[in-house]
């Protein structure tokens, strides 16, 4: 979290400083979504582009960050909506996620000339990833327009790693993985399929490749050991859906009990209900407000009328001649002190009949072909020892990233620790150092037109949440493939598209300019702004016009104002970004000025850089 | 002036008044003002003290004359009945309707060329009867509908946007007012919402006349160097003489004031004036020291506000006329209209 302002050496200790808007984390920041991407992807951007109709530049525009928005736009974990402005300043945020697959969905036949591309000629050094996962296929995006050679290897016969292995075809479908792997493939990356790595030294030991690239995901499920496990109707979720990802698995029983409510258990249950399950109940040891799915996932599959079981810990599978019948918890009750769990009590003991368990408790990396005298430090959880920002592990042409650094987090997050590691890589094969890092920057230019236009739509739609449309639950079940969301459609994108608050267009204030004439105060729609006396900050977050009562969302404060010496106070919290204040302002002291970050990426500056190309929305 | 109207979405921790209403229901049509323009702060201020004094809207009657001031009775509550009356016309208006309904809140807003020019006689004479009213004036020292000619209470000297020095003296509405006679007498500051929110709250309670002359800089036409009424200027020659806090009936008076420094005035409503003195030698229910200690100031080019006069004893309209306590239009026809016999003995007595 960004600090606002630390230690003040002028003569009253307890004021505040003007906020210093030099540091390009601050305007980052207030774009909720952005900030809240691990990739940074400049959302509101996009969604102007799409607003304008203009979806291919949407699509690429995503590309650039993320690198995968058709996959991202069905299957992100989405850490932007939860923090979308318009989600705090209504009940719900944009539909981001969805709007990122609508670019994708229309963005046209025509994108191939503008996609990276492969220099004619190569550099000289050659890399090797390890897993065709989210992550290795960031770092071959990124290094091979740079003239690299890119050698990814992968021990399943399809790219995609956890993307193919895991999320089931109803939710992704094979064509877009394929088309958005095909356009990294396309760079000239060598794919290996079919080929593990056994062995990190041997690997190393032919001093084929300049660096390394550990992508290898985390692919061990936990297990339950609890008596009766040894049955051969108990599954391990991840593998399970690997199986059926791969056609080995075509069925499961009628009665199925899923353990485990993340978002992996959501997968397993719909997919089981595809597979001819009758009743499938998830189970889960704790209350709902400890699910670890995600909102939209448990939705989706409680409208496939799986039942959802809170407070049921398991205790035993329950065994006949070999093959589990049923499984025994103890059904639970908890005292909770608002979020924690004080004490728990068990109430009393229930089995439960079924056919089939898939263990859905979570997976963790795993290294068994990592010899522990390579040279690479682990540590006492046995995992590798990753430099977080780096990525660089203790020997030095080593990288890791995505769940193979970190253990299991999100696509997101592998694009992005892949972004980094490409990043570092190419520093370290030329000689530098991967620690010194290129800062990001952020440019700001005036939306201003004329005295009354501005070159953003800024009139506050009131339009709700679209709602993605669904294949009806008669047709979804008769193939496992078929994709039940349908995308929006134009129509709807553009409304939806409405609803985006443009956080990026940033209120500047210049506060020798202001007459502390308070029309921008009095037109404000949501009470941000308050014209107030120095002081320290918890004391002036108390006294604003609405109270700043949410310390997470900074405050922006002026330099000391010309007429009265008070200081101008913006809470950042709920800016509609309306403009209302530039627009009443008599002396232009405010202003509404567009903030766009440049985040550093291994191939910023190349050929493959296409944003400079494009016109802003 | 903005082309886009401002959104209805809120903070959703705006407080709340007795009503369950926030500040925002007490809003109205988007503003057509220049932007800056002290009258829409001033616009801000009743917005805030209605709500704070949690009126319902339709209790409240908005009346206006000419000018840019009097156009801004149409961006506050929209729930309230509003008359425009001809310019300078707007004290008859208030007259009629204070005689024909006392239950409601009556608020007037006029500028100084409709109140000082051609509203002057009006002026006097609303303040003759004591209307129960709030009667704002949003002074500016110019006509800024016709671009910015000096108006009668432009201060001597002052200059004009493009040069021109005001030779003629100031007709000052707060000590008219006080020679007049008026009950409570008020100067304020379009940017200075601290003070002219409780002096709102204070007049909508008081009985009787309640004038408050509110400095409000033209942004557009009277804002420069060398105008005696710019935002800069105003703030440099001002002084306040006497702070008032309104405390609402039952409401304990929560502030400690130093002995000697706060003087309580009682509303007939229950409800409460704290006078915090500024100046130690102001006495604001003394008219001869308030007008000597505002004519002293002016001398010096000097703004004196505050609550500079009030008087609680002076009989308002309904006293002095006897006007029903019934509004007029909730009287049975038949008492209202009693026909031509009752007019015939009528006139009989005076035969």
């Amino acid at each position: 979290m960004l600090e606002t302002r630390t230690g003040l050496p002028d003569a009253t200790p307890a004021a505040m400083q003007a906020t210093d808007t030099t540091d390009p984390r601050y305007y980052h920041r207030v774009v909720d979504c952005q900030w809240a991407c691990p990739a940074h992807t400049d959302v509101p951007e996009y969604i102007r582009l799409i607003a304008q109709g203009r979806f291919a530049d949407a699509y690429l525009l995503n590309r650039e960050s993320n690198v995968f928005p058709a996959i991202l736009g069905r299957v992100c974990d989405r850490p932007c909506e939860p923090a979308c402005r318009r989600g705090r300043v209504e009940d719900k945020p944009v539909a981001i996620c969805r709007l990122k697959r609508v670019a994708a969905d229309l963005k046209g036949p025509d994108i191939a000339a503008r996609l990276p591309k492969a220099p004619a000629s190569k550099n000289g050094k050659r890399i090797a990833c390890i897993g065709a996962g989210p992550a290795s296929l960031t770092v071959a995006n990124d290094l091979a327009p740079l003239g690299y050679a890119v050698t990814i290897f992968e021990r399943h016969s399809a790219p995609g790693g956890l993307m193919r292995t895991n999320i089931p075809s109803f939710r992704l479908p094979q064509s877009v993985l394929d088309e958005e792997i095909g356009v990294i493939l396309d760079l000239g990356v060598s794919l290996k399929l079919g080929s593990p790595i056994d062995s990190l030294s041997g690997l190393l030991a032919n001093g084929r490749y300049d660096a390394v690239f550990v992508g290898s995901g985390a692919p061990k499920g936990k297990d339950l050991p609890l008596p009766g496990r040894e049955a051969d109707n108990v599954h391990i979720g991840i593998d399970w859906l690997e199986s059926v990802a791969f056609g080995h698995t075509g069925s499961i029983g009628e009665r199925v009990l899923i353990i485990g409510v993340g978002n992996t258990a959501m997968d397993c249950c719909r997919t089981s209900m595809r597979l001819g399950a009758k009743s499938v109940k998830v189970m889960a040891r704790k209350p709902r407000s400890f699910f670890k799915a995600s909102d939209w996932e448990l939705e989706d599959a409680e409208e496939e009328r799986v039942e959802i079981v809170v407070n049921h810990a398991p205790t035993a599978f329950v065994l006949d001649s070999g093959r589990v019948v049923g499984m025994r918890f103890n059904r639970m009750e908890y005292d909770l002190d608002g979020t924690r769990i004080v004490a728990e009590r068990v109430v009393d003991e229930v089995t439960i009949p079924c056919d089939a368990v898939i263990l859905a408790i979570g997976q963790e990396n795993a290294f068994p072909w990592i010899e522990r005298d390579a040279g690479i430090e682990f540590d006492r959880w046995d995992r590798p020892v990753v430099d977080p920002l780096t990525f660089q592990s203790t020997r030095p042409e080593v990288f890791f990233g995505g769940d193979a650094a970190q253990g299991p987090k999100n696509i997101i997050w592998a694009v992005e620790q892949g972004h980094q590691a490409a990043l570092s890589i190419h520093a370290y094969v030329n000689g530098l150092s991967p620690a010194d890092r290129p800062r990001e920057t952020v440019r700001l230019a005036s939306r201003k037109m004329g005295l009354h236009e501005w070159a953003y739509k800024n009139d506050y739609a009131p339009l709700e949440r679209r709602l993605m449309p669904h294949v009806s639950l008669k047709e979804r079940f008769k193939k496992i493939s078929i994709e039940v969301e349908l995308g929006f459609t134009p129509e709807q994108a553009a409304q939806e598209a409405q609803r985006c608050l443009n956080c990026d267009v940033q209120t500047v204030f210049e506060a020798r300019l202001c007459i502390e004439c308070d029309a921008c105060i009095d037109i404000c729609p949501v009470d941000c702004l308050t014209i107030a006396a120095n002081g320290s900050e918890a004391e002036v977050r108390a006294r604003l016009r609405v109270p700043a009562l949410e310390p997470s969302q900074p405050l922006y404060v002026s330099a000391p104002l010309k007429q009265t010496g008070r200081i101008m106070v913006k809470d950042e919290n709920l800016c509609l970004h309306c403009g209302l204040c530039a627009e009443r302002c008599p002396t232009a002291a405010w202003d509404m000025q567009k903030s766009t970050l440049h985040w550093p990426h291994a191939d910023n500056g190349s050929s493959k850089c296409q944003a400079h190309e494009r016109k802003t929305a | 002036m903005t082309f886009m109207s401002k959104p209805k979405v809120a903070h959703p921790d705006l407080p709340r008044n007795a009503l369950g209403l926030t500040r925002r229901d007490y809003e109205g049509a988007n503003s057509t003002l220049c932007a800056g323009c002290g009258h829409d702060s001033i616009t801000a201020a009743v917005i805030e003290a209605c709500w704070a004094n949690a009126v319902e809207p339709h209790t409240v009657v908005k009346l206006s004359g000419i000018g840019c001031s009097s156009k801004t009775t149409a961006y506050f509550l929209s729930g309230a009945h509003g008359f425009n009356s001809v310019h300078g016309r707007m004290p008859s208006i208030a007259t009629g309707a204070n005689a024909a309904n006392r239950k409601l809140t009556y608020i007037g807003v006029s500028g100084d060329g409709d109140t000082l020019s051609i509203g002057l006689g009006q002026f006097c004479h609303a303040i003759r009867r004591n209307l129960n009213m709030v009667y704002i004036i949003e002074n500016n020292g110019v006509y800024g509908l016709t671009k910015g000619q000096f108006s009668a209470s432009a201060d001597l000297g002052t200059k004009a946007k493009r040069g021109a020095v005001n030779r003629q003296p100031p007709i000052d509405p707060v000590q008219l007012a006080i020679t007049l006679g008026a009950s409570f007498v008020a100067r304020s500051f379009s940017g200075d919402k601290a003070q002219l929110v409780p002096l709102l709250r204070a007049a909508m309670r008081h009985d009787g006349f309640a004038l408050i002359d509110v400095i409000s800089p033209c942004v557009t036409f009277n804002d420069h160097e060398g105008s005696t009424r710019s935002y800069a200027y105003t703030r440099e020659h001002y002084e306040e003489a006497v702070h008032a806090d309104f405390v609402p009936f039952a409401a304990e008076i929560a502030v400690d004031y130093a002995d000697g420094a706060a003087q309580t005035v009682a509303l007939h409503d229950g409800s409460r004036i704290v006078l915090r003195k500024v100046e130690a030698d102001y006495d604001p229910s003394n008219p001869g020291v308030a007008l000597n200690a505002i004519q002293q100031r002016m001398r010096r080019g000097e703004y004196l506000t505050g609550l500079l006069h009030i008087a609680q004893d002076a009989p308002d309209i309904h006293a002095l006329d006897s006007t029903p306590d019934t509004p007029l239009n909730a009287i049975p026809f038949e008492s209202l209209s009693p026909g031509g016999d009752a007019l015939r003995r009528v006139l009989e007595a005076f035969r």
